[in-house]
């Protein structure tokens, strides 16, 4: 059914094969993507316990007794963390199935749908302790804050992978990250959730997903397309 | 030993190792014209553990056995005919460049066919863009009216077939230089870079071979 190689130049393939078998040298395999994603998340594991230790985990429980619907929303972005960062890490093999990036979807939708819950609960029953502009701002900045190393440790990750989707490699990268630092933020979260702070929170994640995808991208893309080593 | 036996041939004579051939139906949906026969996909994943352990014979069997799988793929992308050679050089490179990434217990085939198809898109990419370039220049449209004409096309196909010839037998040294800094329009130091040449070599070994093939076509009586 295809066409015979007729204007196929197989002296050249040939010189360039004899070339890179000249070049041949014993190489390390990637490590599989789930071992990866566990070292990643060690170091997340790590920031919280840091975290749990200066904050203690009382404050977290006691909100989460009182709002369970935080609770379910602290879980959706610890699921989301270990989906994205696990997708992140498949899609740098090549031959894997990019459907995978949809695994973090189920996840987010908790993390999210819990969240704005929480949000429109406090204008039901108004009465809970509602963050001010001011405090919101503060998480804004606690997420940034930490998804740009968390984001820069899994890039570095990356570095030997081969993403041939780099761009949505990158916003797997950037939801990750972004999730893991929601979920350190319940840790020493000191208020229920609001609509401005639902708000800025979002704002957050889109810019970490934003930034990751058009620096990640390009930073990923020219890793898969470079030449040579 | 029997490397080219077909699907259906394969699992007629041996349907006790049809648990292989559900290993590539991954590959297949993917690709349906690729073979799945299961026992040279196994072939080549043995091929490419041997080659990451620094396995020189084995590397260069399994390269020239991915050329076809290659082309393969880059025609399914839909690559031009002239274009197929660029895409399998460029796939053997990232292949050279990636092949850590592989893990032997999956299918290489699939492996494979995401690189090819990648690079594939890449090709078409770049060609759309030199191809929108060109377009843009009226006065070239007006001057060549007989694009469509099947007698000029093969015309054309002609000269490119002689110039090809006519670049195969130029000396080695100057054979690559044309290749890569004529052809694929490479800038010097990735061509620099490639080769392992220095860029003064390629771009003296550029110009002989200009010299050469303008004494060829114009030159000679």
């Amino acid at each position: 059914m295809e066409n015979p190689d007729v204007m196929s130049s197989p002296q050249s393939h040939a010189a360039l094969i004899d070339r890179l078998g000249t070049e041949l040298v014993p190489v390390r395999r990637l490590l599989p993507p789930w071992l990866r994603t566990v070292g990643w998340l060690l170091v997340v594991v790590a920031i919280a316990v840091v975290l749990l230790l200066h904050y203690g985990a009382e404050p977290m429980l006691r909100r989460w007794t009182g709002t369970p619907d935080l609770g379910w929303a602290g879980m959706g972005a610890v699921i989301t963390t270990i989906c994205a960062a696990w997708s992140a890490f498949a899609l740098g093999v090549p031959g894997g199935r990019t459907g995978w990036a949809w695994l973090p979807l189920p996840g987010a939708l908790l993390w999210i749908g819990a969240s704005g819950l929480g949000c429109l609960r406090t204008w039901i029953a108004p009465g809970t302790q509602v963050a001010s502009l001011h405090q919101s701002a503060d998480c804004l900045v606690f997420i940034i804050s930490f998804s740009i190393p968390l984001s820069a440790l899994l890039i570095l990750m990356l570095r030997r992978a081969c993403p041939l989707r780099p761009v949505l490699t990158a916003v797997m990268i950037g939801l990750a990250s972004a999730a893991a630092s929601a979920s350190l933020l319940e840790i020493c979260h000191s208020f229920d959730a609001a609509a401005t702070d639902l708000l800025t929170h979002a704002a957050a994640v889109a810019v970490v997903v934003a930034v990751n995808a058009a620096m990640g991208g390009r930073l990923l893309s020219k890793r898969a397309s470079a030449p040579f080593p | 030993m029997s490397q080219t036996l077909t699907a259906t041939g394969f699992m007629g004579v041996d349907s006790g190792r049809s648990r292989r051939v559900s290993l590539l139906r991954n590959v297949s949906a993917e690709s349906p014209s690729v073979s799945i026969d299961g026992t040279s996909d196994q072939r080549r994943a043995a091929w490419m553990a041997a080659a990451q352990a620094g396995d020189r014979r084995a590397y260069e069997k399994l390269l020239a056995d991915s050329v076809a799988l290659i082309r393969a793929a880059a025609r399914r992308r839909g690559v031009a005919f002239d274009h197929l050679d660029d895409v399998v050089q460029e796939t053997l490179l990232t292949v050279h460049r990636v092949r850590h990434t592989y893990d032997p217990t999956r299918s290489y085939n699939a492996w494979l066919t995401a690189i090819a198809s990648r690079r594939a898109i890449d090709a078409l990419r770049s060609h759309g863009r030199r191809d929108r370039r060109e377009l843009h220049d009226e006065l070239a449209v007006d001057n060549h009216p007989d694009v469509d004409d099947a007698s000029a096309a093969t015309e054309s196909e002609q000269r490119a077939r002689q110039l090809h010839d006519a670049i195969e037998t130029l000396p080695p040294g100057q054979r690559q230089a044309i290749e890569q800094l004529g052809l694929r329009e490479r800038s010097l130091s990735e061509a620099a870079e490639l080769t392992g040449r220095h860029a003064g070599a390629l771009k003296v070994n550029l110009h002989r071979a200009l010299k050469a093939l303008r004494e060829r076509f114009h030159g000679e009586p």
